[in-house]
């Protein structure tokens, strides 16, 4: 285990370095900052000094490397619209959207895996078959559309939700959130469907998928064999087995789910990175945007270490060979 | 003689498939004392599986037992509660699957699924079912059960998986075993290692026990007496001496002359000529009419058994002799 994760941490180290290469370069190549920093009228000898205060006359790789060494700081320049460290306003959102994550991740949980279980076991049947329908709209209708209507119905026409914003906050073992208070809690409701409505689908044929294919293998049989109850077998038996795909599935989807974060906070104007990513790209907000990506795929290589362990757990097969 | 430990009267099991009714069991009498081995010989499709699953209730859709009587110590099963099966399963009756492979779940320890399995019928602690399941793993000849029972069963080989379902079945020594083909999955070594462990685990034990296979030759060093199946039907029955010494019907005795023993070294092997009739397409009357050198026109009508003491058969033309079947 030890040099399982020894050798995972060397892998998130290069996937990093790799990545703040294909960002600083992809960042350099879009727009000239001093555009936006100074004036249009601005003399050849002012761009020349502001440039050189900025360090942007220097040669690429050099400016790489500067820019490296204190990004290992922490220090990703101030934002060019907020006029403060890149970081900390990402970090001062980021907060809301994964709330908002976390809240869709197991409501598509608590909701997909039961629908899930219940179609599987009764394959061909009215339940399985509404289930199934039920599940292709869920993921088959784009989520903005999606989004609007839950707005159209539960904001406009029935007036039960708030339609916009993230409500009144609260602290909950020091941390700010929504859950806090009623009034945060209504405010999620409907940004958290919205996002949780394709993972629920996906979740549900996923397990259903899982208990048809599980149902007919011989240790099933066995187990019937031996006398153990309907109720054990498939909440012991299927369930342990159907959840290594489920959760490497759910691992990799976390990560859609705060790119998908983006259409749903911008429909429902939640203060999240989401949407600062999208203001900071409109900017031109260079420092934002590097701190941005780096910081989702740090948090990636994160979830993807967490799938990895959670699954050696799962799976005695595997724990061997990690 | 002792009134026997199960008794199937007329078992019918039929598919029913969009193709068209699959009779995979079509009329099937058993009797097995207890302390008794009996062995269900067949091949490939003849209906032997299904028998063993319909006994404990366990027939996958869309099959279903439509006629028979089954009684198991003089209780009729097929009128007993889903709720009654469960209780019967894995306590009176424990099955042992062909695939050791496939049978334990690769998920879950061996002593979790033997002390569920013990506490799915005793209301007793973790503890003792688990000493329970320990004693029964040193019982099949597992070393060092104490520590072997936390591993999990790709730990084991696939012989040392069958002794765990071995273990398993005898965890509440049950009356009855049916053991679907245990060894077949296993190599020679290891098949006569197991056989040598069943033969001595049911004498001690006194247990029944249905032995499935389509190994002749297994079932002659194992069992008692012998059933042998064809097309869904039980074709002959006996002691193994008087099944295999005088077969009466020609398709026990075309399965005994292709056995390599039977044969002569150097020579072809001995076949019978023509393949089991799809379920689909079974002949009316006997089953075996097309393979069969025997059949006359009357062979168009369905036989019925004719009883010698215990040795029974269906067939209109029985071998007479030993003498007939070397011809």
């Amino acid at each position: 285990m030890t040099v399982f994760i020894f050798r995972r941490l060397i892998q998130a180290v290069i996937v990093l370095l790799v990545t703040s290469v294909i960002v600083f370069l992809g960042v350099y190549a879009i727009g000239d900052p001093l555009e936006i920093l100074l004036p249009g009228d601005a003399t050849a000898a002012e761009r020349a000094q502001v440039a050189a205060s900025l360090n942007l006359d220097a040669p690429l790789p050099l400016q790489y490397v500067t820019f490296l060494t204190s990004a290992l700081t922490g220090d990703f320049g101030n934002s060019f619209v907020f006029n403060r460290p890149a970081l900390t306003v990402i970090f001062e959102r980021l907060p809301a959207t994964l709330e908002l994550t976390i809240t869709a991740l197991v409501l598509s949980l608590v909701i997909g895996l039961p629908l899930g279980l219940w179609a599987g076991t009764r394959p061909g049947t009215l339940v399985d078959e509404s289930v199934m329908t039920g599940s292709i709209l869920g993921f088959s209708l784009p989520n903005f559309w999606q989004g609007m209507m839950l707005v159209m119905i539960f904001s406009v026409w029935l007036g039960w939700l708030p339609s916009t914003g993230r409500g009144e906050t609260g602290t909950i073992l020091g941390i700010r959130t929504s859950f806090a208070t009623w009034d945060g809690i209504t405010h999620l409701i409907l940004p958290a469907t919205n996002l949780a409505l394709a993972q629920i689908a996906l979740v549900i044929r996923l397990t259903r998928t899982g208990v048809q294919e599980t149902m007919p293998l011989d240790f099933v049989k066995f187990a019937r064999a031996r006398g153990l109850s309907e109720r054990r077998i498939l909440f012991v038996h299927v369930f342990k087995t159907i959840l290594i795909p489920i959760v490497t599935v759910i691992g990799v989807e976390f990560g859609s789910l705060i790119a998908f974060a983006v259409v749903t906070e911008t429909i429902f104007a939640w203060p999240g990175v989401g949407k600062l990513i999208i203001d900071s790209i409109n900017a031109l907000d260079r420092p934002v945007v590097v701190a941005y990506i780096l910081v989702i795929v740090a948090m990636f290589i994160v979830i993807n270490f967490l799938v990895d362990v959670l699954y050696s757990l799962l799976d005695p097969r595997i724990r061997g060979r990690a | 003689m002792t009134a026997p430990l199960l008794k199937v009267e007329g078992l019918k099991t039929w598919f029913d498939t969009p193709r068209g009714m699959v009779k995979s069991v079509d009329g099937v009498d058993l009797e097995l004392r207890r302390g008794e081995i009996l062995g269900l010989v067949g091949e490939s499709g003849s209906g032997k599986s299904v028998t063993g699953f319909s006994l404990i209730g366990l027939v996958d859709a869309p099959g279903r037992v439509v006629e028979g009587r089954i009684e198991f110590n003089g209780e009729d099963l097929r009128t007993a509660s889903p709720a009654r099966l469960r209780s019967l399963r894995g306590d009176r009756i424990a099955m042992i699957f062909q695939d050791p492979m496939m049978t334990l779940n690769p998920v879950l320890r061996i002593g979790t699924q033997m002390i569920e399995t013990v506490r799915a019928h005793r209301n007793v602690s973790r503890a003792e079912a688990r000493a329970k399941a320990v004693e029964a793993l040193g019982k099949v000849g597992i070393p060092r059960p104490a520590e072997r029972i936390d591993a999990y069963p790709h730990e084991f080989s696939g012989g040392m998986r069958q002794r765990v379902a071995i273990a398993i079945a005898l965890l509440h020594e049950p009356d009855l075993i049916i053991a679907d083909e245990p060894t077949t999955a296993l190599d020679v070594t290891i098949q006569s290692q197991i056989l040598a462990e069943v033969q001595k685990l049911a004498a001690e034990m006194g247990l029944g026990l249905i032995w499935i296979s389509h190994d002749l030759g297994v079932v002659a060093a194992l069992a008692q007496r012998v059933a042998v199946m064809y097309a869904g039907r039980i074709v002959e029955r006996g002691t193994i001496d008087e099944v295999l010494d005088t077969p009466r019907h020609p398709y026990t005795a075309g399965l005994i002359g292709s056995t390599p023993m039977a044969n002569v070294r150097g020579q072809p092997l001995r076949q019978i000529p023509g393949t089991a009739p799809p379920p689909l397409g079974r002949p009316e009357g006997c089953p075996f009419r097309p393979r069969c050198a025997f059949a006359t026109d009357i062979c168009r009508t369905e036989p019925q058994e004719t009883l010698a003491g215990g040795h029974g058969w269906r067939c209109f033309h029985p071998l007479q002799d030993a003498a007939e079947v070397r011809a």
